[in-house]
């Protein structure tokens, strides 16, 4: 890994030196199409991002891979949206994989994560109970939005904490994943928390 | 795995590709990259040396890394899974052709004034 300080030729010729953002991310986890790049799609900055890790290598020691390498091997996309926070600092957002198979993944998703979303969709709580407890074993500060999609409403947030047997020191919200505004408050709840969370510890 | 009728994968495992053809087979990028991460952000130097050697997509990624870009988002823009990045990154590392973030602020260390950049950021948009 090579620095901004490298003495390489061409870093910071001419005396100017060529600023390399850090970056932070959240991760967006939840069952398959409950509208994670909805909610990525509604507050990034550039269309949500479509990228590729190969099964191959990520999950080498699943033993249904053996005997495949070097013929042709299979992919899982990532969906990730980016946030520019200032020109030395790049929020990303990345949705996880909703196929249950692929919960290898999640690791170096959650890896250096400030914080993430859990989303659940009211007419398949169950889809949300994995990466909650995902989450909840990292020790990673999470929220839980519910989507509300139309029809759904009939819950009010406490009867979905109680569903999902989510602990009072969970932040629970509802939400619309379409809507930035909505969206964007769900992202404030997770930072928050995640700072509430620093406080408490120090 | 001759026969067609044992494929282990289905449409949901998404598409079927050859990604290592890009890469001349290697499947592990060089130590320069090892520590590369879906956020590392890369950028390209203005002086690159020598473009004799290198591969159409080794340009593209100087071409888009002109502005600081994630390994994620290069992955992207160049429709190659992030492995096969990771590998053509590593070669422009080593040659000295893009920087990236260092180890250190790769992932930032997660602190109340980082938080409180993000927060003040998302509030913003």
């Amino acid at each position: 890994m090579v620095s901004v300080q490298s003495d390489r030729p061409g870093a910071g010729q001419g005396g100017e030196e060529l600023l390399v953002p850090s970056s932070v991310k959240i991760v967006v986890a939840g069952g398959f199409g409950v509208g994670k790049t909805t909610m990525v799609g509604a507050v990034s900055e550039i269309t949500p991002l479509r990228t590729e890790e190969l099964l191959t290598e990520a999950g080498e020691e699943i033993d249904d891979l053996y005997g495949v390498e070097g013929k042709t091997t299979t992919t899982v996309a990532l969906d990730f949206g980016r946030i520019t926070i200032n020109p030395e600092l790049v929020l990303y957002l990345f949705g996880t994989p909703g196929q249950d198979r692929f919960w290898f993944l999640w690791d170096e998703l959650a890896i250096g994560a400030i914080g993430a979303v859990v989303l659940v969709d009211t007419r398949r709580l169950d889809a949300g109970f994995g990466a909650i407890d995902f989450f909840e074993r990292r020790g990673i500060p999470f929220v839980v939005a519910v989507n509300c999609f139309q029809g759904s409403h009939s819950y009010t947030a406490e009867e979905m904490r109680v569903a999902l047997d989510v602990a009072d020191t969970v932040p629970l919200v509802l939400c619309d994943a379409r809507d930035r505004e909505s969206c964007k408050a769900v992202l404030v709840r997770v930072i928050e928390h995640a700072m509430n969370r620093l406080d408490v510890m120090a | 795995m001759s026969n067609s009728s044992d494929w282990w994968y289905d449409e949901a495992a998404g598409p079927m590709v050859r990604p290592y053809a890009m890469v001349s087979g290697r499947t592990r990028p060089k130590p320069a990259g090892e520590d590369l991460t879906l956020t590392t952000q890369v950028r390209s130097l203005r002086t690159t040396t020598d473009q004799g050697t290198l591969a159409v997509e080794h340009l593209e990624i100087i071409k888009l890394c002109r502005k600081p870009l994630s390994v994620a988002e290069v992955a992207a823009y160049l429709h190659a899974p992030l492995v096969v990045v990771k590998v053509l990154l590593s070669d422009l590392i080593q040659r000295g052709d893009v920087i990236t973030s260092g180890p250190a602020t790769t992932v930032a260390p997660v602190d109340m004034n980082l938080l409180q950049k993000v927060l003040d950021g998302v509030r913003a948009i």
